[in-house]
């Protein structure tokens, strides 16, 4: 096995127990913890997040940054439900809705990429955008009172399983196949590693970076559906501070914001022990307060132990 | 520097090493790649630590924690990879991090510049020390290093690899400042691969073979293939393995090329199974035509024809499908992604050949990159090993199985053995006759006067943008090519 290989499945296995040691913690604190039911109610809590951290890994391992994820997520999500709201098919007003999130990313991307602005900046400017676009086209007010059908993507079970949960494994399943397998996923890596000798090999740099937003995008959209089915509503202040939850479980999933390494098991991993934690800690009835200062210290230790152990192998 | 000795996991990369630097003396210190040469420096410099060993400065005993304690006793690294920031003057990184003060906590600006030009102009030199680092040549930072190093008062100066980006004239006003130094007292560990180079400016040179002390010599007693024979331990008669093989078809015409300021009316042919020497010095635009020819820069005049068709190249990924291959001049940023496998490098310009709607095969991949590993003897302990772990030369031979694996024809190669040690060097050429043979036409740009010769079936000779002359290699003389890339 090389040593590629080695490193970033050990740092998976870091990630891993740190997830497992911490689930054992809450087991002892909280005996309701190790139930079924939570620990589905926390996959289910967790996959909305999840799904919009898919497509920020994609964007990271570029070494960019997708700040507007959160805004796309609300603006995806009210055209949706206006298109709903006005009667339209629901494959019909998911589509439209995909197709806002994918084209909002695909304008992140050209902005990046033939704009030539930095990914902070184009994303930045989106997520102001996004949100605006959103209130406006809402007038500031959610849409609420779907269909029973609609709203069963969210309240559907297989196998006592909600079917959110069921879309976040497909999500990631898929984003590991394209990540590992597909032409983008090698190039996003080449891209991230060094883009100047991706270019010089022939690499369409700035097809492939948009790509990747328009990814992103596409991932928010789908969060969208899961949030506003779970609400029964969009809501044009959905996915506040997103970002910086899916920027969280990416980093602690291993992904270095350097670009050019990291894994989507990774950012899954992350995402749960977000998820764990926050459950975690409000069956221990611990102030939401407390909760940010441990959530940031998480985040905080994970690249410290990452840079650690990277700094040791040298 | 007594019984060095330094292990990395899995690699003792000095075993027993002794060297020492005696006062106004030059010393080279020799062996090919992975020998030891830079770690043995890098330990003096304070940026590795040693694991066994002692060293001695003025008779004391001192341990060197990290670079600033390497500072305080007086031994300055120029690394080949220089330290200055591009944004800042000259003479602001002269004095980087000992800025003069006034009322205790603003910059002295104009005692910056004055300590600078002071510095300069002890080495003879005319730089401007309020011009910013990034306008300067290589040759002028190589300059600006040397100066911060002796505004440092340093006793001993370490240049690793200082000549591998300049050019012949160059060459020779840095040796002249590295004798004005000697005169000063300062002693010199001197890295290079260029034998040369170490007989024009060293006194003693000390050889490592394998992390090992192989021994130290009078430059004045030894000769040329005494010291191949020391660093590979075989005796090696012909340096440039040259087979020439038979000349095809005409590969790529290129006809009045130019770019206003920087190329002028470029035109000449490349046929296959040939090697195009491109001599010149730097800023000849060597490098410009490269460039040009593999779609980075937009020629406001001429034309190329590839395989006889008239091509508009406007960028990389047209080259590359028209089969041009680019080798550039520096593999770490350019030519390589250094956090990546050895397959994702290896097969990164060709995923598109071997995939199917966009999902690469994972099979082929590996069997390409198992194929090249083995055909280009690179020595890699995995294909899943990131290229930033192996040495230059199997780093080159990465680079070259990813033009190889595309199947290119027209290799461009810029500096095809810039920081390579003599054996990977020759396997280098190898592997050039190796692509002529196979049809391939090579256009090789080069600084390095006898691979220029020893490598090439015809030489160009650019001067000023302009192609000066035209050599059939087997009947030039290095005197002439010089000559004529000085426009004489």
């Amino acid at each position: 096995m090389g040593a590629e290989f080695r490193i970033s499945r050990n740092r998976q296995i870091g990630t891993l127990s740190g997830l497992l040691g911490l689930c054992g913690v809450l087991w002892i604190l909280s005996p309701y913890f190790l139930t079924v039911s939570n620990l589905l109610n926390i996959a289910e809590q967790t996959s909305i997040i999840a799904v919009v951290a898919a497509g920020m890994t994609f964007v990271i391992i570029t070494a960019g940054i997708d700040l507007s994820v959160g805004s796309l997520l609300a603006f995806s999500g009210v055209v949706m439900a206006s298109s709903l709201a006005a009667g339209r098919s629901i494959p019909l007003a998911l589509t439209i809705g995909l197709l806002v999130g994918l084209a909002c990313g695909i304008g992140n991307g050209v902005l990046i990429s033939i704009g030539r602005l930095p990914p902070f900046i184009a994303t930045l400017g989106m997520m102001s955008i996004a949100r605006g676009a959103a209130l406006l086209f809402t007038q500031g007010r959610p849409i609420s009172g779907f269909s029973e059908t609609f709203r069963s993507i969210a309240t559907t079970d297989v196998l006592r399983v909600p079917f959110p949960v069921i879309v976040m494994i497909a999500v990631y399943v898929i984003s590991h196949l394209i990540l590992t397998r597909t032409k983008l996923g090698r190039y996003a890596y080449a891209i991230g590693g060094n883009e100047t000798t991706a270019y010089l090999s022939g690499v369409n740099v700035r097809l492939y970076k948009t790509a990747v937003y328009g990814l992103s995008g596409m991932c928010s959209a789908l969060a969208a559906v899961l949030l506003t089915a779970r609400l029964n509503s969009a809501q044009p202040i959905a996915g506040i501070n997103y970002e910086l939850d899916a920027i969280a479980a990416v980093v602690i999933g291993g992904t270095s914001l350097m670009g050019g390494e990291g894994t989507v098991s990774g950012t899954l991993i992350g995402a749960l022990i977000i998820g764990v934690l926050r459950n975690g800690l409000n069956l221990l009835a611990v102030s939401s307060f407390i909760q940010q200062i441990v959530i940031g210290s998480v985040i905080v230790t994970a690249v410290l132990l990452d840079t650690f152990f990277k700094r040791r192998k040298k | 520097m007594r019984h060095i000795r330094k292990s990395f996991p899995g690699l003792v990369a000095l075993d027993d090493v002794d060297f020492d630097l005696r006062k106004s003396e030059v010393h080279v210190l020799l062996g090919e790649n992975g020998a030891g040469k830079s770690t043995l420096v890098k330990i003096l410099g304070g940026a590795y630590q040693k694991d066994a060993g002692e060293i001695t400065l003025d008779d004391r005993k001192v341990d060197i924690k990290n670079p600033r304690h390497a500072h305080q006793a007086g031994i300055a690294f120029i690394h080949q990879e220089f330290n200055l920031i591009p944004h800042l003057s000259v003479g602001e990184n002269i004095l980087l991090g000992r800025e003069p003060m006034k009322i205790g906590a603003i910059i002295d600006q104009t005692a910056i510049f004055r300590e600078a030009e002071k510095a300069l102009r002890d080495l003879l030199v005319d730089i401007d020390v309020r011009q910013p680092i990034y306008e300067l040549s290589v040759a002028q930072q190589q300059i600006v290093e040397v100066a911060k190093a002796l505004s440092l008062e340093a006793r001993i100066l370490i240049m690793d690899e200082p000549t591998s980006a300049l050019t012949e004239y160059e060459i020779q006003s840095l040796f002249a400042t590295i004798r004005k130094l000697k005169q000063r007292g300062v002693g010199i560990i001197y890295i290079s691969h260029r034998l040369d180079e170490l007989f024009e400016i060293g006194d003693r040179v000390t050889v490592l073979r394998d992390g090992k002390y192989v021994g130290t010599r009078d430059v004045s007693s030894i000769s040329k293939p005494e010291l191949i024979r020391m660093m590979v331990d075989r005796p090696v008669g012909e340096h440039f393995p040259k087979q020439t093989a038979d000349r095809g078809e005409e590969i790529l015409r290129v006809e009045g090329v130019g770019i206003r300021g920087v190329l002028k009316d470029i035109s000449f042919s490349v046929y296959r199974g040939e090697v195009l020497g491109i001599a010149g010095l730097m800023g000849s635009g060597r490098t410009t035509l490269a460039r040009t020819l593999f779609g980075l820069e937009k020629p406001d005049t001429g034309k190329m024809y590839v395989k006889g068709r008239l091509c508009e190249i406007r960028s990389p990924r047209a080259a590359i499908a028209s089969g041009i291959g680019f080798l550039t001049e520096d593999r770490k940023t350019q030519g390589l992604v250094l956090g990546l496998s050895v397959i994702a490098n290896m097969c990164l310009p060709s995923i598109d050949k071997i995939s199917k709607l966009g999902i690469v095969s994972q099979t082929e991949e590996r069997r390409l990159s198992e194929k090249f590993v083995r055909d280009l003897h690179i020595k890699t302990p995995a294909l899943t090993q990131k290229v930033i772990y192996l040495s230059g030369g199997n780093q080159q031979k990465v680079v070259l199985s990813k033009w190889l694996c595309r199947q290119a024809d027209i290799f461009i190669f810029d500096e095809p053995t810039r920081g390579i040690d003599v054996g990977a060097k020759e396997e280098i050429y190898h592997l050039m006759n190796r692509l002529t043979a196979n049809g391939v036409a090579i256009l090789m740009i080069s600084s390095e006067m006898p691979e220029v010769l020893g490598m090439s079936d015809r030489i160009l000779v650019m001067h000023q943008g302009k192609i000066g002359a035209e050599f059939r290699a087997r009947e030039a003389t290095q005197e002439q090519i010089l000559r004529c890339a000085l426009g004489e």
